[in-house]
């Protein structure tokens, strides 16, 4: 998925025709000196760290400020900060909005009815996960329709607005449909949509897009605020990796087999720490590139555990030797190769001197004797003979 | 008998030119499957495998009667590949492609529901009925013909968990991967109701893991009307929690989703759960000595 920081959706919201308040960003104090001399933001104005993690307001990353000294103060008090593994490195500005009241609305995809979902309340806010089930107003949008008006009317009931309002509440919400169709995005969220005066306003955005679209949007950078430099780099590379305390390294392909294989490595006693999905390759470069990078990360041992469906062995155990010419680890390997042309993969790993398990449980057993230091036997003749092709 | 696919099913391959479809399509015809035609806009006119391509599936269609269609047309292009197939009326589309924008997929879905095309995908390694049909990409090896029916969210888990059950020797009655992604074409549900009404399957299991609702959905039905034992594992018990989606995501599961809330469903609705994959035929084995 692609978040993007709040100034950012602001600027997709404006786009579409979502009133935005004002703002502008800021990298320094300096910066935010020159903007509120200039008058591109008039005080009193709102200091707001540009992060991607939820609760910032609490944790003292946003500020209302009365003079453009305090707003500097504020500026120079977020830059360089860390919030939830977060550097702030952008603050945001903004005019201080005299709020009537706050309200949520958003669009997001429920898998459970296989629908868009258009989210409504007329308590919006802080914590939306708080409210009780009947403060939210959930509506269904069928994808073939898109968002119909009886459903806005629905939702002009529940809000309640003055008549000025209640026409910006109608456009802003085909706004948030266009934006949630047109932009292809898995959340468009506005919480709070305030009311200031009789007018409505968005004064936060929370916008994700989803990357499987982002070939029909190639104007969206990636925005990840909690990657590792190694996740980063994998995730450039088309690779899943996930790093966590622990120091087995796992190589599978698949979510499913990956989540299998650290659930029985737990169940030995193991402490995984490095997980890398190849997903479905048949290019044996990505299998060098994916050692590689799992040797970076500096594991005790590391467990190839791969089921070839598209993946084929004989593709992973050509490019897992060529790895291994390549970076000539000093950590013990443990492999268990199945699947398509599993026979021709293992020989070729055979040829270099790796044996391949067939259990699963023996193999992981394995990997924790080796992560623990101790010795193990290779695996018998019989199950790497085991098995073979389509 | 079995569901959805068997020895009767004439299968269309849609992007049967690029890498996967030729490999994919040796391993089907390897399998058995009747695999009558593939489609690749420009390639009219060719052969691979022995099998004839054609520019259309509408020509396809008239010239070999496809009654499935296995799609590997890449992401960018797979809403209209099987647009293409509804259009031509075939009922069933297994779609193989990962990456697909859930936008299109919401998209085909109803569509595919409006005409009578269903969906079983995509992001899936397909589905298999031994010693009947395969469409898909499951490894052929891991099969062997009987009365256990799978079902699973999974692709490589789906591999591991036949293969286990081969191994102990139960055969399976049909095997079907539905897909990781957040909307798949076919549900738990739907699944397991083909199955409830397959006498040829006598339980089934099924396998899940982390996240979504799917799982717990499915228990309410298992609880409520289904008919067979159920053995279940679901994959991510020890998995770190995930990152978060965002306020709109976690409204909407209210504290489902987790491995927790899964097994606790299953095991209320009746299932037997197994806590690791290697679990499963022991516990297929007790769910089948109860039913006799």
């Amino acid at each position: 998925m692609v978040l993007l920081r709040e100034y950012r959706g602001k600027e997709i919201l404006r786009k579409f025709g979502v009133p935005v308040p004002p703002g502008k960003v800021v990298r320094s104090g300096e910066e935010a000196a020159k903007a509120l001399a200039a008058g591109e933001v008039p005080v009193p104005c709102v200091v707001k760290a540009q992060v991607l993690a939820g609760g910032r307001g609490k944790a003292g990353f946003v500020k209302l400020v009365n003079t453009a000294p305090e707003a500097v103060q504020a500026v120079e008090g977020m830059v360089g900060k860390e919030f939830k593994g977060e550097t702030v490195r952008e603050v945001l500005l903004t005019t201080k909005a005299d709020i009537a009241r706050e309200l949520y609305l958003s669009i997001t995809l429920d898998r459970s009815s296989r629908k868009p979902l258009l989210m409504a309340s007329a308590q919006g806010g802080m914590e939306i996960e708080a409210l009780p089930a009947e403060k939210l107003l959930k509506l269904p949008i069928h994808p073939l329709t898109g968002l119909v008006a009886y459903e806005k009317r629905a939702v002009s009931k529940a809000f309640d607005l003055p008549p000025a309002a209640a026409k910006d509440l109608d456009r802003i919400m085909d706004s948030l449909w266009a934006i949630f169709e047109k932009e292809d995005a898995e959340l468009v969220e506005i919480n709070p949509l305030a009311l200031v005066g009789d007018r409505l306003l968005a004064l936060d955005a929370k916008v994700i897009l989803e990357d499987d679209a982002m070939f029909r949007h190639t104007d969206f950078q990636q925005e990840h605020g909690e990657l590792s430099p190694l996740e980063q780099k994998a995730h450039d590379k088309g690779i899943a990796f996930v790093e966590i305390g622990g120091d087995i390294g796992v190589l599978a392909n698949g979510a499913g087999l990956t989540m299998a294989t650290l659930d029985v490595l737990y169940q030995e006693g193991g402490r995984p720490g490095i997980f890398l999905d190849l997903g479905g390759t048949d290019d044996p470069k990505k299998v060098v590139e994916a050692f590689l990078m799992m040797t970076e990360a500096k594991p005790k041992v590391v467990f190839i555990n791969i089921f070839g469906g598209v993946t084929r062995c004989d593709t992973v155990a050509t490019g897992l030797v060529e790895a291994l010419k390549q970076a000539k680890p000093d950590f013990p390997l443990v492999a268990r190769i199945r699947g398509n042309n599993e026979k021709e993969g293992v020989q070729i790993l055979r040829a270099a001197g790796i044996g391949s398990y067939t259990d699963l449980a023996e193999a992981a057993r394995n990997v924790v004797a080796l992560e623990q230091g101790k010795s193990i036997a290779p695996p018998p003749a019989a199950a790497v003979a085991a098995g073979g092709a389509p | 008998m079995s569901i959805l696919v068997d020895g009767k099913t004439r299968v269309l391959v849609q992007g049967i030119t690029g890498h996967q479809g030729t490999n994919h399509t040796r391993g089907m015809k390897a399998f058995g499957s009747n695999v009558v035609a593939g489609v690749t806009p420009g390639k009219g006119g060719t052969q691979v495998e022995g099998v004839p391509v054609f520019d259309t599936v509408r020509e396809a269609v008239q010239a070999t009667h496809p009654t499935a269609t296995c799609i590997f047309v890449p992401a960018p292009y797979t809403r209209d590949a099987f647009y293409e197939a509804v259009d031509a009326g075939l009922p069933l589309a297994v779609i193989i492609t990962e990456h697909v924008p859930f936008h299109d997929m919401l998209k085909m879905l109803y569509y595919g529901k409006l005409h009578g095309t269903r969906i079983i995908g995509p992001n899936c390694p397909g589905l298999a009925t031994p010693g009947g049909a395969k469409v898909g990409i499951i490894p052929n090896v891991v099969f062997k013909p009987g009365r256990v029916g799978v079902v699973s969210r999974s692709g490589t888990l789906t591999y591991e968990m036949v293969a286990g059950l081969t191994a102990a020797g139960f055969g399976q009655s049909t095997c079907v991967g539905l897909g990781g992604d957040p909307v798949n074409g076919t549900t738990f549900i739907d699944t397991l109701k083909l199955f409830h009404e397959d006498p040829a399957t006598d339980m089934v299991v099924m396998v899940g893991e982390i996240g979504g609702v799917a799982e717990e959905e499915a228990a309410e039905y298992i609880g409520s009307s289904f008919g067979k034992p159920v053995v279940s594992y679901i994959a991510g018990r020890s998995a770190p929690p995930g990152k978060r989606m965002g306020h709109a995501g976690a409204i909407i599961d209210r504290g489902r989703g987790t491995a927790e809330s899964k097994v606790k469903a299953l095991e209320k609705a009746g299932a037997k759960v197994a806590k690791f994959p290697y679990d499963v035929p022991r516990l297929v084995e007790s769910s089948l000595k109860e039913l006799r």
